[in-house]
Formats: C-alpha cells, structure tokens, sequence
C-alpha cells in the first residue's frame, strides 16, 4: 500500500499522507471546512455533523472530519447540497440556542456565531421549544450555561482525554442529552479541580470564566504570552491585558510544553497581581510600625544584619529557603549567594506553592 | 437413559467429556459406537415421542407457551390439561408447551398433534372438554376451532388456516412444534446437523462460500450480503474475535426475534456457533432486550443444556473449535439495536453510535474484529448449512433470497408474525394471510419496516416486496413490521406517531438527529392542531433531507421515512390540513367538526342530552343542530345517537 493518497477537493488536486482525513486534507490545502466538534487533540465523534462534504459514490453527506481521505476520491465542500445541509445545522442549532450574543461572553470568539454569520443563518427559522437550564454558577472560577451549549462533547473528551478526570459525560437522550457531571450535580460538588480545560475548548458560551465576566470584550484585550510563575513545569499562558491591567488568562493552543491545559492556579490564580494587599514597596519596621523604605535603605538593613548574626554566631546560623516561583536563574543566583557570600551549605526549596 | 442426549447403555462410549464427531449421529441414527438392537429401540421410541405421526401411537397436546399466549392464561392451561391427561389415564400421550405460533391473536393456542388440529382461544375450563371429547373420542371441540374471518367457515387443522397456507415457514417451522427448554427434541427434529456438517466437512472458508451462494441478507435491517460480512469479519486482522446476535428488537410491534428466541432458541445458537467458526471467532455474545424475559430464560436454558452436551465449549465434537456464548441484557433503549451502540452497551459505555467505518468487522467490541447479525440471520444459517446455499438461493427473488417474517398488525382482520417467501406481494399478506381489513373497511396504507420505514398506498399492493423494491417505493424491509392502515387513518398523523416515537428514541449525540427530528415532530404536531401554516410542507422537506443525508447512524438517517412517505403518496392530506384546516380521515379532534346529517336525525333529543357542553340544539322531533363554537369534539353525541345521524367531518 502507498503511504500517500492524492484526491480531488473542490477541484484541486492533492496529495496526503496515507490515513488523513478529508478535513485534513482540505485544510493541508488552504480550503476551509467549519467544524464545531472536531479538535485536533482530542478523538473525534462525528457529531456535529457541520462538517459534512460531498463525496461522488458515497451515500448521503459524510463528515469530513471523520472521513479517511481515498486515493482518486473527488470531494466537493460547497456544493449546494453541502451549504444547505450546514445552513439547517446551525439554524437547528440556533433554534435551540438563547439569542443574546449581546451580553454573552464568547461574543466575538464564539464559533456557532461565527458560522452563523458566515452563512448568513438567522435564528427564526424554527419556532418551537427552548430548553431552560439553570446556571451553574456554584464555583468560583467557572460558569456552566447549559442554554448555549450545543452537545459537541469537546468538554467531555478533553477531560477525560487530557485532563483525565471524566468529570463529564453525556446525560439523558435525545433533545433532552446535555454534557452532565456525575448524577447530574453542580460543578462545585463534583470531582472537578477546576483546571478549566473544558472552558478552553467549548465553542460557545456554555463553558466561561467566571472572573472574566464583563470585564472586557475579547477584542479590547491584549493577549500577552508568558511563563506561569508558580511552579517550575514551565507552562505559557496568555495574560489578557486591558489598559494595562491583568484581567484573565487563557490558553495559548502554541504552548510548548502544556498545549491548551493548565491547571487552577496558572488559570484562575492571578488576583494577587492587582490585590491592594500585594507589597510592592520595601516596608521597615520602624517603632513598632511598617513603614515605606527605598530598596537600598532596605537591602541595606538586610545585609548589616546578616552580618551580624554571622559574626556572632557563624555562617552556619543563616540558611537560605528559595520559593517555588523562582526560575531557575534565581535559584543559581540564590545557591552563590548562600555559599559563597554567606557562607552556608543551608540552602533549600519548597517544592510546590 | 433419560433421555435422548445421554448414555443408552454401559457401552456407549459418546459423552460430552469425550468430545466425538459422530456425536448427534450417534444420538439419533445410533448407536453407532457398539451395536445393540435394543438401544437402537430405546432411542427411536424416544425419538417417536416428539416425531409422532399418524401410524404411530404417540399424541401431543402442544400448549403455547410464548409470551402472548402465556399472558393470555396458557399458564393454566397447560397445568389442568397435564393433570387432566394424566387422571384420564391416556396413554402415549405427552402434554407439552412451546413457544410461539406467531398468531397470538388466538392465544391461548392448543395443537393436538400428529393430526395438527388447532384450537384457540383456551381456557383453563375447557380443558375437560378437550380431554374428553379429542382425546378420548377423537371428535373435535368445534366452538374452539378456528373461524376464517372471509368465508366465516371453522378449520379443523393446523394447515387449512389462511393465515399459515400462505406462509412458508422455515425459520418459524419448530416454532410452536417443539419444546424449546429441551435440547434433545430441537435435535430430534434436525437440529445440529448443519453445524456438525459445518466442523466435519468443511473448512471455515467454505462455510462462508456456501452462505454467499445462499444469497442470504441480514435480516436486520439494512440488507447487507451476510456472507461478506462474514468473510470481512474472516479476513480482519485480530488475536481475539467476537460474534454477536442483535435481539435488541426494538421496533414497535415487531416481535419476531422474540418469537424465535422464546421457541427455538438453539437455532441462534447453532447459527452463532457456525458463524463462530467461519470467523474465527471463540466467543459469543447474545444481546437481548431486558424487556424480553422469557426469551432470555430460554436462551439461558439452551446455552446451559448445549454446554452441558459438549454443543459448546471446548473442542465442539472433537473439531478442535471452541466457542462460548454470552447473554447480555439489553440498556432499554431503540437506539442500542444501532450495531456500534449495541457495541458500546456491551462494554457498559452510553448506547452511542459510533462512527463507520471502521465497521465492526474490523474494530467492534473493544476494538476487535466482530461479527454481527440479526436473531433471524442466524437462525437461517443451519437451514442453509444443512440444505446447502444452491437450495436456498432457489428460493426468493433475484437479489432477495429465502423467506422473511413479517409481524402483521394494524387493521387487518389476522394479526400475527408471517414468514413468507421473498417477493410475495403485498397484497397475499395483507388479504389472504392478513384476511383482508378489519370491519369491511376500505385500504388505505401499509407502514413497512418500523418506525424507519414508509407508507405505501394502494398502487403499490401488488408489489413484489424484497429489499432493493421497498427502498425504490421509499419504504425499506427494516426488521419486517407491517402496520396496515385502514380509511380512517389520517397521514399526518400516522407521520406524527412515528415522529414521536424517534424524537423520543434519538441518542442526542449528532445535531440533525438530535433537534431536527424534534423540530419535524413539533411541526407535524402543528399541523394535527390546526396551526400548519404555508410553507410548513416545503420546511419538512427540507428538513426531512438535510437531516437524512447528514444524520450520524441509521437512525437519524431514516427517522424522516414516514414523512417523505406519506409527502411522496399523501401530500393533498398534509394541504387539507394546513390550508382547508381540515382532515379527511377525521382523526384530528382540532381539525373535525360534528355535523348532524338533517335527513337521519329524527329530533329524538337524545345528543342534545347526553352534550357535556350543551352544544346542541333542537326542539323535539326536529332536526338538530351543533354549535360547533361550542362543541369540545368529545364525540359522545355520536356514539349515542341511534340513527347513526351524527358524523364527523
Ligand atoms: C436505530 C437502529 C435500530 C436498530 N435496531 C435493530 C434491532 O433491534 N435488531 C437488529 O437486528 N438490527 C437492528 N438494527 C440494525 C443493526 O444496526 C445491524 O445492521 C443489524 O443488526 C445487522 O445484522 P444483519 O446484517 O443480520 O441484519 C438497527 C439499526 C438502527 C440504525
Ligand atoms: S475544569 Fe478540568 S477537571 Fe473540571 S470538568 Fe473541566 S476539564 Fe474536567
Ligand atoms: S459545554 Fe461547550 S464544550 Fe461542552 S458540549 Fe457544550 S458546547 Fe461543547
Ligand atoms: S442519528 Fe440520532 S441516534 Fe444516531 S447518532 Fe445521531 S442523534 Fe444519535
Ligand atoms: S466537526 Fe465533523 S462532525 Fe463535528
């Protein structure tokens, strides 16, 4: 068998590896396919059904995303009967979906939206019932809206597939199925650590952080990538800024080393950055009181005092406790410092904040 | 020696922990390891017993004993005519209960045989009179016989009903005949022999050559050439293989999985064994309905006595082919009877279809190669293995071969399960086996193939039904229900039902399934209330297509059937509704007014009196009036005026 397979997508001509699919394969050549339950990373189920082409030979519309691509396959992405299917997807998706992208946080990010514009699908096709969820809002860091969901299962399967927690899965049948917790509880009384994996992936509105709840539209914030400094695995994460203030973090897909997954303190863990109780001046104890220094009055201080204690009871008296937040090159800083200005083999580190 | 499976004398040296290929021979032609005259004798007496006939002594009073009859009381029955048999001291006469004749309509149903004479409709308290009367004096108990409901005449036997004369029963044939919690009369009737021609004569390539000349399709549903399936399920790379029966029946009304189970639950076996062993698989899973508790009990029953025999487990008379077989109850819903979410319920995960390809034959339970196939598939396999695939393939039509049961209910005068021969046209099953429509009413349409099927109308009575016909006419074979329906029934809201019931069914994994065929429903039901509005025919259409070309499995892919069906041959029904605000059947209750017919009403005030809302008016001995603001259309005026002056319209 050749481990390579050249079909026909709209027209083109391309060559793929063996074993890719068609989705991939339109995507390998610049045409796009919406898809709303398909990711990357995680197993895909078919299920959305947004994806669907037109394959000569083959019986009804297949997903792309779950199609192999064959060798002399001729693939069709626009064709009318392929628009239509998609546009009765998403306006069945709409007629079951709260109109009000006004107020909603995934405004602007969200893809049902964004189908649902790029195809021009208004949401009154359908007149009929509306399920009514409460929110579940039992937990500090996210909110569950089961109204905007619309069943792609990405939550369920990035935390079993990623995150490996299996906090999710699909509960009742039907018009009835929503992505439930074990016997169907709030979040907060479930399993879950909050590492907000499945906000990270959900494509709608259904899956937001808490915290970032009106603070900013998505296009006013500006996404800095950076390092997580609590611990020393290392993941990046995207700072959302907003005039010049931290107001969230989200996943940055292009992470090196954690991909889209964090966990609750690199994802939720960033009040302290703005918090009025966050020191940011040297304070010296003056009488009794904490008073405002300068950081030379205070490195000062500190370093007569190390002198002192070493001179009067040996360098063996001082130890040095690095945290967890610094870096590597810190703690190197911090282990010559100990050896070799103070004196002292007394040098540790706490593991884990 | 108890009986026919066990040891006839010291000498006998076949004996399930000895396994032997001569085994079953030996038990019916033997014995064939010494000879003893004798033995030979001690064997076909109890041979005689089950195999009677005419010029023999022995008798058998067969008491149904499916799920039908026994909820009809066969129960007692069969205990007072064991009892009763015995006190009048009648010899060579063995009382016995079976499963299912398939015509449950009749329960509880009585077979004296060798004569075959049936009688319905058994009470507890007719069994003295049986006993007496049969029995004893060999005159039948006529009011007990059957009564054809076209020429109003009584049938003595078995084989004179229209209902059966039609029908050629091969897979039902032991149905009703034999004793299915005993192993030994399916083997006295035939069974076995095709499974030990399978591991004796034949490799397990050409067990599939021979079901591939047979023609055989899966019964199912879909169709699908059983022998390719197998022979992929063959070729498929795996360490470990699996077999398994759907008998999940979940099609409403359907039951013939049942029927089969319950009466002749060691042809599934012996299917499954040889399917085993053309595969090469060595285990076996059974998946039946939780609902079916009496199929279960007598599989169970089977499975235990086969094991118990050497049929199954290790080196399966000395073949060095193994094979086990396990039950599983069914999760209770439609959609588990989807192959891949059966697949998943088996392995305790949500009933959810997957995504084909792969399909089972290559990546089934837990990712292994597995075979699988309908309850009627399997049990056709020994019928084929013991004919051989040529004599089957000369049955049915061209593409279609062998039989198929259908399950007949709706408004035919005989309801019941019929095997008929592919390509019998509708209109024998539905007037000569069916007995014609109930009441004298006219046709108007038959529903085949469950709620995933469609509606035919008249003009298509005399069609030859096989697989590839019905999907032309835009019906499809599915598991083989037929729902006739009669002028009374209106089309839309026949649609309406069927939408019900897969709106209900729908697993929510994909979204065309998931709200389309709630959004059909919610405007069928729409359009029953008087509130269709312009443009609602063209919505379903479209709809009715999208979500048939886009639906993950089966079942989303058919749910819109019974609407392009009834669209495709009754769409001036659908525009009489939205645009007349009327509905010819007059089922509708919005859509139906009462009107009193001015030259039958006598003015006997009778409605005016028995009108919870006071809607009628009229003055004694003149002509009533309706008020149809006022009227609730709760009928009760029509089914009390004498002079049949009241109808609906
Ligand atoms: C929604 C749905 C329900 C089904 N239910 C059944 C069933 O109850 N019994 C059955 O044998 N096949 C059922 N099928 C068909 C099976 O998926 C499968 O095709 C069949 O069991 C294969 O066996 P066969 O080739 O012997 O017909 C169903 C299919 C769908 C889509
Ligand atoms: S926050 Fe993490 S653990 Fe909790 S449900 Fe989401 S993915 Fe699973
Ligand atoms: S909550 Fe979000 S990710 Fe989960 S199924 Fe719903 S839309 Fe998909
Ligand atoms: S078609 Fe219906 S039953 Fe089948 S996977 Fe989709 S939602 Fe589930
Ligand atoms: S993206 Fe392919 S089915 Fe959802």
């Amino acid at each position: 068998m050749s481990d390579k397979v050249t079909l026909t997508i709209d027209g083109q001509q391309v060559t793929v590896p063996a074993g890719t699919t068609v989705l991939q394969a339109a995507r390998m050549a610049g045409i796009e396919i919406p898809t709303l339950c398909h990711d990357p990373e995680l197993t895909s189920p078919g299920a959305c059904r947004l994806c669907v082409v037109e394959i000569e030979g083959m019986r009804n519309l297949p997903a792309s995303c779950v199609t192999t691509a064959g060798d002399g396959m001729v693939v069709r992405t626009n064709s009318p009967d392929v628009i239509e299917a998609r546009k009765t997807i998403i306006e069945l998706l709409l007629a079951n979906h709260p109109e009000d992208c006004l107020t909603c946080e995934r405004t602007g990010q969200c893809r049902l939206q964004e189908y649902a514009y790029h195809y021009g699908v208004k949401g009154d096709t359908f007149h009929g019932e509306r399920k009514q969820f409460p929110i579940d809002d039992s937990n500090p860091f996210i909110v569950r809206d089961m109204n905007k969901c619309i069943r792609c299962g990405k939550c369920v399967r990035v935390c079993e597939e990623v995150q490996g927690r299996s906090i999710y899965s699909f509960a009742y049948r039907g018009f009835d199925t929503i992505p439930a917790t074990a016997m169907d509880t709030p979040l907060a009384e479930s399993e879950c650590v909050f590492c907000g994996s499945c906000v990270s992936v959900c494509p709608t509105g259904a899956l937001t952080e808490k915290m970032m709840h009106g603070v900013g539209r998505s296009w006013e914030l500006e996404k800095v990538k950076t390092t997580c400094p609590y611990c020393g695995v290392g993941c990046n994460f995207d700072l959302n800024v907003k005039d010049g203030k931290v107001v969230g973090v989200t996943s940055n897909a292009e992470a090196e080393v954690n991909g889209r997954a964090l966990c609750v303190k690199g994802r939720f863990g960033y009040n302290f950055i703005h918090h009025p109780d966050r020191l940011t001046k040297p304070l010296i104890k003056k009488n009794g009181e904490f008073q405002e220094a300068t950081w030379e009055e205070a490195i000062n201080l500190v370093a007569e005092k190390f002198k002192e204690i070493k001179q009067e009871h040996g360098p063996d008296a001082l130890a040095v406790f690095t945290s967890a937040r610094c870096t590597n090159e810190e703690n190197y800083l911090a282990n010559k410092f100990a050896r070799a200005v103070l004196g002292t083999n007394n040098i540790d580190h706490c593991a884990r904040l | 020696m108890e009986n026919l499976m066990t040891a006839c004398c010291s000498e006998c040296t076949h004996s399930p922990s000895q396994p032997c290929p001569d085994y079953i021979k030996c038990r019916t032609e033997g014995p064939i390891c010494h000879d003893s005259e004798a033995c030979r004798q001690k064997r076909q007496q109890l041979m005689d017993k089950v195999q009677v006939s005419p010029d023999k002594p022995h008798r058998r009073v067969l008491v149904c004993a499916g799920t039908g009859c026994i909820s009809s009381g066969s129960r007692d029955v069969y205990n007072r005519m064991e009892a009763a048999v015995k006190e009048a001291g009648i010899d060579d006469c063995e009382v016995s209960i079976t499963g299912c004749h398939g015509f449950c309509e009749q329960g509880p149903i009585v077979i004296i045989e060798p004569e075959g004479i049936f009688y319905g409709g058994v009470g507890a308290d007719d069994v003295e009179e049986i006993v007496e009367k049969q029995l004893k004096n060999g005159e039948p108990v006529e009011r007990l016989l059957y009564t054809e409901p076209t020429s109003g005449e009584k049938d003595k036997y078995y084989r004179d009903i229209m209902f059966y004369k039609k029908q050629e029963r091969m897979v039902l044939k032991n149905c009703g005949h034999i004793n299915p919690e005993k192993i030994d009369e399916y083997i006295i009737t035939g069974g076995y022999r095709g499974l030990v021609k399978a591991l004796t004569e034949y490799k397990p390539e050409e067990v599939i050559e021979e079901v591939k000349t047979s023609g055989l399709r899966g019964r199912g549903g879909g169709g699908f050439p059983t022998g390719l399936k197998w022979q992929f399920t063959a070729q498929a790379e795996g360490d470990q293989k699996y077999v398994v029966c759907n008998a999940d029946e979940g099609d409403p009304g359907a039951f013939m999985d049942r029927s089969i189970l319950e009466g002749n639950p060691h042809s599934v076996i012996e299917g499954m064994i040889i399917a085993g062993y053309a595969v090469g698989a060595n285990e076996g899973y059974v998946y039946v309905r939780a609902e079916y508790p009496l199929a279960i009990k007598r599989l169970e029953i089977a499975i235990a006595q086969a094991e118990q025999y050497g049929i199954l487990g290790d080196n399966i008379f000395d073949s060095g082919f193994s094979f086990k077989l396990r039950i599983k109850a069914g999760a209770g819903a439609f959609v588990c009877g989807e192959e891949t979410a059966l697949l998943n319920s088996i392995q305790g995960e949500r009933g959810m279809p997957r995504v084909r390809p792969p399909f089972p034959a290559n990546k089934g339970l837990w990712g292994k190669p597995t075979l699988l196939n309908n309850v009627e598939t399997y049990a056709n396999v020994p019928i084929i293995m013991e004919h051989g695939g040529r004599w089957y393939a000369s049955r049915g039509t061209e593409k279609s071969k062998g039989t198929k049961v259908f399950a007949l209910t709706g408004k035919v005068n005989n309801t019941g399960l019929a095997e008929v021969p592919m390509g019998i046209t509708l209109r024998e099953i539905i007037f000569d086996i069916g007995g014609g429509i109930k009441e004298g009413k006219q046709f108007k349409a038959v529903q085949i193939g469950g709620p995933s099927g469609g509606c035919l109308p008249a003009e298509k009575l005399d069609l030859p039904i096989d697989y590839d016909s019905l999907i032309d006419a835009g019906a499809m074979m599915g598991s083989g229900g037929l729902v006739v329906m009669d002028e009374t029934t209106c089309m839309v809201d026949l649609a309406r039902f069927f939408l019900t019931f897969t709106q209900n069914e729908s697993c929510g994994k994909c979204t065309p399934c998931r709200e389309g065929t709630k959004r059909m429903l919610e405007i069928l039901t729409r359009i029953t209330e008087g509130e269709g509005k312009e443009g609602d025919i063209e919505t379903l259409e479209r709809l009715a297509k999208s979500v048939k070309n886009t639906a993950l499995c089966g079942l989303g892919q058919t749910a819109p059937n019974p609407i392009l069906s009834t669209l495709r041959y009754f769409r001036d029904e659908y525009k009489a509704h939205i645009e007349k605000k009327w509905c010819p059947a007059g089922v509708c209750s919005a859509l139906t007014v009462y009107k009193i017919d001015p030259d039958k009403c006598k003015g006997c005030t009778k409605c005016a009196k028995v009108c919870p809302v006071s809607a009628i008016k009229g003055e004694p001995k003149e002509v009533h009036e309706i008020d149809p603001e006022v009227c609730t259309k709760c009928g009760t005026c029509m089914e009390n005026c004498k002079f049949e002056a009241i109808y609906k319209g």
